[in-house]
């Protein structure tokens, strides 16, 4: 362990202090920032030497970021525990036999979600709702599983305080995904997050069910079942955001590359492919395999945690995510240093350069080893990540810029299916539709139908008038955005990421379609 | 020899002009003129009369002989060279083939189940429909048509086999009342309401509600009726509520109907036994 300095340690002192005083964050979220203080101190990690310069400077010039991950990873980033698994065996750790009935169901998962850490502390994957709860659903009728759904949904979101917690249904229609939706749509509640994976044979009744609700609390969104289990086998799960792991396992960490950042130190695109995105890569790889070296080998949390101990995740389906931001910027600056006036979203030139740069990506982390992502053949996954409030002039992942969408949906969505492709665990768009669509759904049906032919991964949809609305991949009410802007704390931390990307990153002004 | 028709917008993505997801092909020219048009620059022909090239301000509108040009490229789509004519027409023209209309479609694929084709007065185009329809079918897209009614499908057993479905207009239900709303009567109009809808080429059937020029719930409670009594109680039937956006300012004046207005007219319709009713 390095030593650190006094200057240091009074510098974390005061950041301490002002976390105890901060009066808009919750008991809740205070613990989670002192914690995170704390491992701050920690000094434990094999970092490369060129890592400070690339991270740890002025965001200005930022080329890598951890997302707030500590510098003593002490859990995985993501875990997406084996539910089935847990209701079959029930759990020793937790004192619980394998429930019996629909009630026990839901009394067990609350308790195991609440054990269930994250980079957030809070779980990121509750499970297929739907293939969870159906064999328990036979026999009663839909008013007593809606109203057990009501209070099972609203304990979620009101005990899981941010919205990266994510629940899935589909691809198969099913009594209980209908009625999970019928009450979702009722509630408008941002937590948990819920996608739908749409594969060919989901019966258009499904689809449009999951459509109707989207429009009234923003959720579910539509993932292209096809393409995720054609990567990620069976097995797979959408988690926090978007994103796409292995469940019984999950993330170690994610890190991003900040594509503008790494840009900015170009002279022109040749420097930019041959030397600078290289060497950044290299960098974060790299200290991509010191965190993981340090959370297996040491940390022993794979040995003492229940979960690993009780079988509900296996070291062996971890991955970890290589994640990126600000394609679109990164594009037009090296455009503009070529003395030239195409804009990523509106060029084929433009485009075909964002398609170079991520193809160059995409080879480098196919020829980066981590002997601890067997699941996924020894490699990372890339991530397009979704943005954090302090992004300033940074989009998320290969986005076209809030405000620069293209006038036709058509021209929006042809660039969408160059980038999705490179994205296994995750990326993906969103669209504000108007309300005279809630007159006709088809045509979002059709939207979501021909984008699963197009190799779009994941699109996500919301009523341009509604409460509940998509931030970047979490979901907040603008109502708890308005009490938190006056100053009022609130419960759940996303709120508080949503009004920063709402002030910094124009969330609020997409074009409507 | 492919028939030309005057093309004035293709919008590639609409979820107003039928089910699901559509490109809607909107051609020049309508036989009738309805005081509350909201697109009024596409009844008239071009005539060629050049008071629009001066008010161009990216020169897109040139004079060529005789006849006016229009570069889409140059465009911006500013709206001047429309408030210039004299005449409620539009110099912004494109002259396409049901194959050149087409290409165009194609590039929607494969996000929209189909074609609309509106107006302006599509049926006055009837031989570039029967070939884009041929062209839409092949491609598995159906295609429909956005008309006044004006043209006679029974006399045209072609057109409408050739064709999905029709979503027509009923204005008016009094004959006097239509004349004098549209300038032209309503026979044909009602004529085609039975036919289509007893060869099931009735996609959906719409009145627009202007509360003080028109006698709204008769027509909504006869166009109900008559549907009913023919077995079509499940065609989707439009209220449409009047908007001024886009109306001549001669026009602009008139009312908006209420959402209570609107409700009325659903109940009337719903209590003749339709079935899919809709506001908008």
């Amino acid at each position: 362990m390095r030593p650190i300095t006094m200057e240091e340690v009074e510098l974390r002192r005061q950041e301490i202090l002002d976390t105890i005083k901060d009066p808009t964050a919750s008991h809740e979220q205070k613990v989670t920032y002192l914690a995170r203080h704390a491992e701050n101190f920690m000094t434990v990690l094999d970092e490369p030497a060129e890592l400070d310069e690339l991270m740890r400077c002025e965001q200005e010039v930022r080329c890598i970021c951890n997302l707030f991950e500590g510098d003593a990873p002490y859990r995985p980033r993501y875990i997406t525990p084996d539910y089935p698994k847990f209701l079959r065996q029930g759990s020793r750790f937790l004192q619980l036999d394998p429930p019996k009935d629909l009630f026990e169901v839901f009394n067990s998962l609350m308790i195991l979600y609440h054990n269930v850490p994250s980079i957030t502390n809070y779980p990121v994957f509750i499970g297929d709702l739907d293939q969870l709860l159906e064999p328990y659903c036979e026999g009663l009728d839909d008013e007593t599983i809606k109203k057990a759904l009501r209070l099972f949904l609203i304990q979620v979101d009101r005990t899981i305080l941010d919205s990266f917690c994510h629940a899935n249904i589909g691809p198969r229609a099913s009594r209980v995904g209908l009625l999970l939706m019928q009450v979702e749509s009722e509630l408008e509640n941002a937590v948990p997050n819920l996608t739908m994976r749409v594969a060919e044979d989901t019966p258009d009744d499904f689809l449009l069910a999951g459509i109707d609700c989207a429009l009234h609390s923003a959720k579910p969104s539509f993932a292209n079942d096809a393409m995720f289990r054609a990567e990620l086998g069976d097995r797979y799960c959408i988690a926090s955001c978007y994103n796409g792991l292995i469940k019984g396992g999950g993330s170690y960490t994610l890190c991003r590359l900040l594509l503008s950042g790494i840009a900015k130190r170009a002279a022109n695109i040749a420097d930019f492919k041959e030397k600078q995105l290289p060497f950044v890569m290299d960098v974060m790889a790299r200290y991509m395999d010191a965190r993981i070296k340090f959370l297996v080998e040491e940390s022993g949390w794979f040995e003492n945690s229940f979960l690993a101990k009780e079988g509900l995740v296996d070291r062996k389906n971890f991955t970890a995510m290589f994640g990126l931001v600000g394609l679109a910027e990164c594009v037009n600056l090296l455009m503009e240093k070529e003395g030239k006036n195409c804009r990523f979203g509106h060029s084929e030139e433009a485009d075909r350069l964002g398609v170079e740069i991520m193809d160059l990506i995409d080879a480098f982390n196919k020829a980066h080893v981590n002997p601890y992502c067997e699941v996924t053949d020894g490699h990372f996954l890339l991530h397009a990540q979704v943005g954090i409030d302090s992004d300033h002039g940074t989009s998320p992942g290969t986005r076209i810029p809030i405000g620069e969408e293209p006038d036709e949906l058509i021209d929006h969505l042809k660039n969408i299916s160059l980038f999705h492709k490179y994205f296994p665990s995750g990326t993906g768009d969103i669209f504000p539709v108007d309300l005279t669509v809630h007159r006709n759904p088809h045509y979002i049906l059709d939207i979501i139908r021909g984008a699963m032919k197009m190799d779009i991964r994941y699109l996500s949809f919301y009523s341009s008038d509604s409460d509940v609305i998509r931030v970047t991949g979490y979901l907040v009410k603008r109502s708890e955005m308005e009490k938190l802007d006056s100053g009022e704390n609130v419960r759940q931390n996303t709120t508080g990421l949503g009004l920063g990307a709402a002030k910094n990153c124009k969330i609020l002004d997409r074009r409507v379609r | 020899m492919s028939i030309r028709a005057p093309v004035n917008r293709i919008v590639p993505f609409s979820a107003v002009d039928g089910p699901g997801n559509r490109t809607a092909v909107f051609l020049q020219g309508c036989p009738f003129n309805c005081l509350y048009c909201h697109n009024p620059e596409t009844i008239h022909p071009c005539d060629n009369c050049g008071a629009c090239l001066s008010a161009c301000p990216t020169g897109a509108i040139r004079r060529e002989g005789a006849v006016v040009r229009y570069d889409r490229s140059l465009c911006i789509m500013c709206d001047a060279c429309i408030r210039a004519c004299p005449k409620s027409s539009c110099p912004r023209l494109r002259w396409l083939s049901g194959e050149e209309t087409m290409e165009e479609i194609r590039r929607n694929m494969p996000f929209i189940r189909g074609v609309t084709v509106s107006g302006g007065e599509c049926t006055q185009h009837r031989d570039y429909l029967l070939e884009l329809a041929a062209l839409a079918h092949r491609e598995g897209l159906s295609l429909l048509l956005d008309s006044n009614g004006s043209h006679d499908f029974a006399q045209d057993p072609a057109l409408t086999a050739a064709i999905d479905g029709v979503m027509l207009d009923v204005k008016a239900w009094d004959g006097a009342e239509h004349l004098r709303l549209c300038g032209q009567p309503n026979d044909v109009v009602l004529k085609n309401l039975r036919f289509l809808a007893e060869s099931g080429k009735l996609a959906e059937v719409r009145t627009v509600v202007v509360p003080e020029e028109m006698n709204a719930a008769q027509t909504v409670t006869m166009v109900s009726r008559s549907l009913k009594a023919l077995g079509a109680a499940d065609v989707p039937y439009k209220i449409i509520r009047f908007r001024p956006m886009g109306v001549r300012p001669a026009y602009k004046h008139f009312r908006s109907p209420t959402g209570a207005e609107l409700d009325a007219l659903e109940a009337l319709a719903r209590s003749e036994g339709m079935e899919r009713i809709i506001q908008i």
